[in-house]
């Protein structure tokens, strides 16, 4: 890697500069070797990054750029819909997804930040066609109404029920209180996070 | 977002050899001074993605501290202090059964920012070097005297949650939650320079008043890096507690919160008291008159409310947050007795 500025390099920095954003005139000369420990670089001078990441049980080998967030990728290079974004700033959860069997909001985590953790989406919930306890109970519950949220609640419950058998409606309640359901969901989905819980204890 | 490098680093000290600056000099550089390349730190990223997404930091470069496997540990120290690295997450620090037990403040106030999933996330050194929520300073579209302008825009404009105290010349009120708690128990910070050597302060003096300087909220030199909150060995008699109020019981900014910590001997009397407000000032604001007026005397409840009126008895509110001096009044008087009265 040299220090070969590319086309899309001069124009990003002199697009920044228009705009008044400072950009050093000595980023543009920056090795872009000096980067990307630890993360692989694509080296073909586009300034993409190849990572290796693994979601619901794949390795998936892709080439992104730094500032793409988990949730952009899940939803672009990946083509995985299931997880939404709302708000896009973790102030409404709905692009909550595992990363290492905790609920976190992909939007604000970048994807390069992921490394080795293994990310869960709603896709990777279901083992094949059965689906996981709090699908089945949000269904019997009738747990949504537009739905833009559900893929994020599921996620919550499902981490909480997966790591206490026995939750309080407390516990349920404070899980899911960074969720957003603008069509007032939450009853029901106290209800079923209840019932899932009472189906994987068994 | 911008474009920008992405470095790991695998140690502390390789972090900074890379050369960064604070995101308040990053920020700082790239409004007033073109030409500077600014490399800033990444503990779990959701300020810096924060203050990415609106637009008010471009990094160059962001160096990532999450692998660096010395920051990420709470370790018991000999003497019975509690050492915890300063990319522990919230979470972890709010069930940690060790700080539960000894810091219990601490642990409550680390378990109520945000929401579980950026709890998951978010690092104690990161809510304590937040930049300030202010609306006004987290509008590109303001540009507030502690972003370089010329006023301070929440004196004459909306201004419910900003401070009461000690706002001469910016009214935004401290963000980190957990502050407030680490300055009562007492806690110190160790920080690491550019050239290795690394120095011990207490975080009550890490804090910045916008008389001492409008552009910073703390005295992280640049290049220094914040790598250790480390707590006193808890004497005995001692006990804590965090209290807050918020429009909403979870998910929300509090409008009001306090941290107590009393040393009671055994018959009960008050020996030492840390009375500590957050979201009341720009710094955590420690109520001297309240823990003055608890030294000495038993902790009952009319004691309580006699502190607590001490409390506020300095505030100066602005035109729209006066209804946060009887809030404060009742946290504090509510947090002093269930820190005295726990078993």
């Amino acid at each position: 890697m040299t220090g070969t500025i590319t086309r899309r390099d001069f124009l990003k920095a002199t697009g920044a500069a228009m705009t008044g954003v400072a950009v050093p005139a000595a980023g543009l000369c920056a090795a872009p070797g000096e980067a990307g420990q630890g993360a692989g670089r694509a080296g073909n001078g586009s300034g993409l990054l190849a990572i290796s990441l693994n979601v619901n049980g794949a390795e998936r080998r892709i080439e992104i750029e730094a500032q793409m967030t988990l949730a952009e990728v899940l939803r672009g290079p990946l083509d995985m819909t299931g997880t939404k974004v709302g708000c896009d700033r973790g102030a409404c959860s709905a692009c909550t997804v595992w990363v290492d069997r905790v609920p976190v909001a992909s939007c604000m985590m970048l994807a390069v930040d992921v490394g080795e953790r293994k990310v869960v989406t709603i896709e990777g919930l279901a083992r094949g066609e059965e689906l996981h306890p709090v699908q089945a109970a949000f269904i019997a519950h009738d747990a949504m109404q537009c739905g833009f949220c559900t893929p994020g609640l599921v996620m919550s419950c499902a981490a909480l029920v997966e790591s206490k058998p026995n939750p309080s409606i407390e516990e349920i309640k404070d899980a899911i209180s960074g969720h957003l359901c603008r069509c007032g969901s939450y009853p029901h989905v106290f209800a079923a996070a209840m019932d899932a819980a009472k189906t994987l204890k068994g | 977002m911008n474009r920008f490098e992405w470095t790991s680093a695998g140690a502390v000290a390789a972090a900074a050899r890379l050369g960064p600056v604070t995101v308040a000099e990053a920020m700082a550089t790239q409004s007033g001074a073109p030409g500077t390349a600014a490399t800033v730190l990444k503990a779990g990223g959701i300020d810096l993605l924060d203050l990415m997404k609106e637009g008010l930091l471009t990094p160059r470069r962001i160096v990532n501290l999450r692998g660096i496997p010395e920051l990420g540990r709470i370790l018991e120290g000999a003497d019975g202090s509690l050492r915890i690295g300063s990319l522990v997450t919230l979470a972890q620090i709010a069930e940690h059964p060790l700080v539960a037990r000894r810091y219990r403040a601490l642990a409550q106030a680390a378990g109520l920012p945000a929401s579980p999933q950026i709890r998951n996330v978010a690092t104690i050194g990161g809510n304590l070097l937040q930049r300030p929520h202010c609306w006004y300073f987290r509008s590109l579209h303001h540009h507030c005297l502690r972003k370089g302008g010329a006023t301070c825009f929440a004196f004459s404009g909306e201004n419910r949650y900003h401070a009461v105290f000690a706002h001469e010349g910016c009214a935004m009120v401290h963000p980190s939650t957990t502050a407030p708690a680490l300055v009562a128990l007492g806690a110190r910070i160790e920080l690491l320079r550019r050239d290795g050597s690394r120095r011990m302060v207490a975080l009550e003096s890490l804090f910045l008043t916008p008389e001492e300087d409008i552009r910073r909220e703390n005295d992280l030199k640049p290049g220094e890096i914040l790598a250790a909150i480390i707590l006193p060995p808890m004497k005995p008699g001692v006990r804590s507690w965090y209290e807050r109020q918020g429009e909403q019981d979870s998910f929300d900014w509090p409008v009001a919160e306090v941290a107590v910590v009393v040393k009671l001997d055994s018959p009960g009397i008050c020996r030492e008291a840390a009375v500590i407000l957050g979201a009341a000032a720009p710094v955590p604001y420690r109520a001297k008159a309240a823990e003055s007026a608890l030294i000495g005397k038993p902790s009952s409840a009319g004691n309580a409310r006699d502190a607590a009126r001490a409390a506020v008895a300095g505030a100066d509110p602005l035109s729209g947050n006066g209804y946060k001096l009887p809030v404060f009044e009742a946290l504090v008087a509510r947090a002093i007795l269930h820190a005295a009265n726990q078993g």
